[in-house]
């Protein structure tokens, strides 16, 4: 198969303005990925598929990633000018003198939501290529556009992500939940998932289950009707 | 009645026994699994029923696909919160008298899958277990000592009373609350009139 980098200049020269962002894996693997604009993305998706020299006609694995919103604490040197009291030979002085002094400052990075394809040639027994998108936040703009016109294999996995991620696929023929029921809010694999608390009975709790059973218990809930005989 | 007489009576050809006695044999001689399984649980169930384990030894190899006819509930592994609500609406359809094997260690507690946030930390938070077989899965040979267990249960039940079974007693709970699917959780949580069950030797 051709390289990454090759795939990506292949995907220009027949996408023109495709935005495809070269994704580099500095890990031994060196898996490197590609990342695709959603508005874009569909047709890319097309030419990887029926491309004669790639033919990735195999979607073989869609998942999710949570990004949740990352506070970045960096150390920056500040110049400021400090007034100071030196001894002259007129006595004491104010003087304005400037100063170098390192500030630790906190900025928040915003957090997103992607979506990881690999993709497999069976025809040409080749792959996985990897490609990837995001989405603008993770909050109201969570929207990509559906691979599943272009890959079949790809309805149940982008309901999966749908449920458990909570990224509405654009263009997905039956976008329902998958796994959780359907009047169900929360989207558990985030990361800020709260899971429900019912921990009231624990007879052998240990670890982050004891620390959720103490929890549980502070609050005084539902210990009633546990008789020690 | 007197154990000595009812032993030489025996001898001399004659059967004495009680209407409680009988009737209970009778009982624990036909009871009929329901035919469901949930998850790994129920191959080790489905090796109980076959020749090698041979349930049919304890007169219940009949396992029936319907509701109506079976008498008892192997609760055979993971109960999901989707899958809850389906499980509590059988058990309603059952008739008196049933009883529940929550087997293995999903059905009693949640399991492996305890910590997740779509399995149910035990079925007996909703409807009433009689035995619960720990296990991951239960061996075929726990699921018979289950049966023995139960079928001694079943022996120990005194028709008449205080303490006389469910399905004689008119002012028993006969139908338990179906949960419904919640925007969080299942509503309600639990069934207060079966959970928390009175457990022996509870510490703080």
């Amino acid at each position: 198969m051709k390289t990454v980098e090759e795939i990506k200049a292949a995907i220009e020269a027949a996408v023109p303005g495709a935005g495809v962002e070269f994704v580099a894996n500095p890990g031994p693997a060196a898996e490197h990925s590609l990342r695709l604009a959603p508005a874009n993305a569909v047709a890319v998706a097309t030419f990887l598929r029926d491309d004669p020299e790639l033919a990735l006609d195999f979607l073989s694995n869609l998942t999710g990633v949570d990004w949740p919103d990352k506070e970045i604490a960096e150390k920056v040197k500040v110049t400021r000018t400090v007034t100071k009291t030196v001894d002259g030979p007129e006595g004491k002085v104010d003087q304005q003198v400037e100063e170098t002094v390192e500030e630790t400052r906190k900025r928040v990075e915003p957090g997103c939501l992607e979506v990881v394809y690999h993709l497999y040639s069976v025809a040409k027994k080749h792959g996985p290529l990897v490609i990837r998108m995001k989405t603008v936040n993770r909050t109201d703009q969570v929207e990509l556009p559906s691979f599943t016109p272009v890959w079949r294999s790809a309805e149940f996995q982008e309901r999966e992500v749908f449920d458990l991620y909570g990224i509405v696929f654009r263009g997905h023929p039956d976008l329902r939940r998958l796994l959780m029921w359907d009047g169900f809010k929360d989207h558990p694999m985030r990361r800020d998932y709260v899971e429900p608390d019912d921990y009231e009975y624990e007879p052998t709790a240990h670890d982050t289950v004891l620390a959720r059973a103490q929890e549980h218990k502070s609050k005084g809930l539902g210990t009633e009707g546990l008789t020690a005989s | 009645m007197d154990q000595n007489l009812k032993i030489e009576l025996g001898k001399q050809g004659v059967f004495v026994t009680t209407i409680e006695e009988l009737y209970n044999w009778g009982r624990r001689s036909s009871v009929w699994p329901m035919q469901f399984g949930l998850a790994c649980c129920a191959i080790e169930m489905i090796a109980t029923t076959m020749a090698r384990y041979d349930l049919a030894r304890f007169g219940a190899e009949v396992f029936r696909p319907s509701p109506r006819q079976a008498d008892l509930m192997i609760v055979s592994g993971t109960v999901t919160k989707k899958m809850a609500p389906q499980v509590v609406r059988l058990y309603n359809q059952m008739a008196e008298p049933r009883y529940v094997i929550a087997m293995g260690a999903c059905a009693i507690s949640g399991g492996p899958f305890k910590q997740g946030y779509n399995v149910l930390k035990g079925i007996d938070r909703y409807i009433p277990v009689d035995v619960h077989i720990p296990g991951c899965p239960p061996r075929p040979e726990a699921l018979l000592q289950a049966f023995i267990t139960l079928q001694k249960k079943i022996d120990a039940q005194h028709l008449t009373g205080a303490d006389r079974p469910r399905f004689l007693d008119a002012d028993a709970q006969g139908e338990f609350p179906v949960p419904e699917f919640g925007e969080h959780d299942l509503e309600p949580t639990s069934n207060r009139g079966v959970w928390p069950v009175e457990i022996q030797g509870l510490r703080d």
